[in-house]
């Protein structure tokens, strides 16, 4: 049977691992290399690198990362932020990751989503989506661009939909509400995309214990529960969370 | 010397850096000579199989050669997939040939692609599984997967709603659909076997 995925997510700014609450205040967490390395070793199923500062600058110090993580990682790591091309996917693949994430760009021209997945297979991209609850349509989300900056008008859960339709084999789904908070993960917000779409969907944001990895999975039927700040800070080591998560049926690699 | 085949797809140097941290020399090359010369083959992608078929061009008739003279070949993700006949992705494409059967999609029904870690049951006579036990768990990430119709091949199974093949070996010729490069300490295992398989049908 196919296990439920627990994936540390590493925000990189200036080539070092940082956290913050509802993407703002930023404490840092280390070395990527280190602790991506760390994560793996300690028996995380996947890695999540985010370039949160994604300037063209970052770009090159973010490939220089994935390079150095993929010699020493051997298992399968995403790489996102300010991916805009094709060729930018193609140089993330080859310096070693496995996925590479998009958001605004694929908002802009969501015809990158099916060109990545004609050339590389839909396995590989990741649509990441940054979500926050509409203060005009209540009960539903509206999805951010521009880390978390700037919110459109687009919906959630059909945004999702249409990603799935062209090619995302992912979704990647950060609730911006609970982000950092350590109150839970979004499980509404969840159960709307995973009961939308047919492909992996990935919890993100809110993790505060462990419980709250279960109520992702079971509640919000997510694939992955993705956390930062409870595993960068020393609450729980990966293996506490899959002994819990065991413990209460889900399936998982340990 | 491994030689992993370099045709321009990604991911290929994620096998490079596995075969590095297990201490084993690997080179990554598309040089006819180099893969005449090496003691055993990898085929590694990350791709589409129609891309990848493309990409691969006149190095597909080098490694059937290559494979058919009884050097060791291992295929992983799409370079297994590339083993079989053909495979529907994106329009009906010819693979290799080189284990009967065609890649196809994994049914609806269930989240696709299958993605993430799931258990493989390891029969005791395949040679990649050597030392690794009953089962364990591997990295997958496809959406297509390979309905073997060769009676000569040895296939290990994973369960995800059906039963998938998840590894084959036949003869000098391997696959895994999984990633043994991202499948943390049971995967090097796999690479380490195939090296040691390599030696020995070269010395």
């Amino acid at each position: 049977m196919l296990t439920k995925r627990i994936i540390p997510c590493l925000d990189v700014k200036d080539n070092r691992v940082v956290k913050g609450v509802n993407f703002l205040n930023l404490r840092d967490a280390g070395d990527p290399v280190e602790l991506g390395k760390r994560y793996s070793d300690t028996g995380a199923d996947e890695l999540v690198f985010l370039d949160i500062t994604a300037t063209i600058r970052s770009r090159k110090t973010i490939v220089d990362l994935v390079e150095k993580v993929a010699e020493n990682v051997f298992i399968p790591f995403t790489v996102g932020g300010g991916i805009q091309t094709v060729e930018h996917f193609d140089t993330l693949l080859r310096s070693g990751a496995e996925k590479v994430s998009v958001n605004t760009a694929a908002v802009n021209n969501p015809s990158l989503l099916s060109q990545a997945a004609e050339r590389f297979g839909n396995q590989c991209v990741v649509l990441a989506i940054d979500a926050r609850r509409s203060t005009k349509n209540p009960g539903r989300w509206q999805v951010c661009v521009k880390a978390g900056t700037e919110p459109t008008d687009i919906d959630v859960v059909q945004w999702a939909i249409e990603a799935e339709k062209l090619g995302a084999g992912e979704i990647l789904l950060t609730s911006m509400d609970a982000d950092g908070t350590q109150a839970g993960y979004d499980n509404q917000l969840n159960k709307a995309v995973t009961e939308a779409v047919n492909i992996p969907v990935i919890a993100s944001g809110g993790a505060g214990n462990l419980d709250h990895l279960y109520d992702a999975i079971v509640d919000g039927g997510a694939d992955a529960v993705l956390m930062a700040s409870i595993t960068h800070f020393g609450n729980y080591t990966i293996n506490e969370m899959k002994e819990h998560l065991k413990k209460r049926g889900i399936p998982v690699n340990l | 010397m491994i030689v992993v085949i370099d045709y321009n797809i990604g991911n290929v140097k994620s096998v490079c850096n596995a075969f590095k941290y297990i201490g084993i020399e690997a080179k990554l090359s598309s040089d006819p000579s180099q893969i005449k010369a090496a003691k055993g083959l990898v085929l590694p992608g990350v791709a589409a199989f129609g891309y990848a078929v493309k990409a691969l061009g006149n190095l597909s008739e080098i490694l059937i050669e290559a494979a058919e003279s009884g050097k060791p070949l291992l295929g992983i993700c799409v370079g297994y997939q590339l083993l079989f006949e053909q495979s529907t992705e994106h329009g009906i494409h010819s693979g290799l040939g080189l284990i009967k059967g065609s890649v196809i999609p994994i049914p609806k029904g269930t989240v696709i692609p299958h993605m993430g870690w799931n258990l493989v049951e390891l029969p005791n006579d395949m040679k990649l599984f050597d030392g690794l036990g009953d089962r364990k768990h591997f990295y997958f990430a496809h959406s297509y997967f390979a309905d073997v119709k060769d009676e000569q091949a040895k296939i290990a199974y994973t369960d995800y709603s059906f039963q998938i093949p998840a590894s084959v070996e036949k003869k000098n010729i391997f696959g895994t659909q999984f990633h043994p490069e991202k499948s943390g300490p049971q995967g090097l295992r796999i690479l380490k076997n195939f090296t040691e398989f390599c030696e020995r049908q070269n010395s």
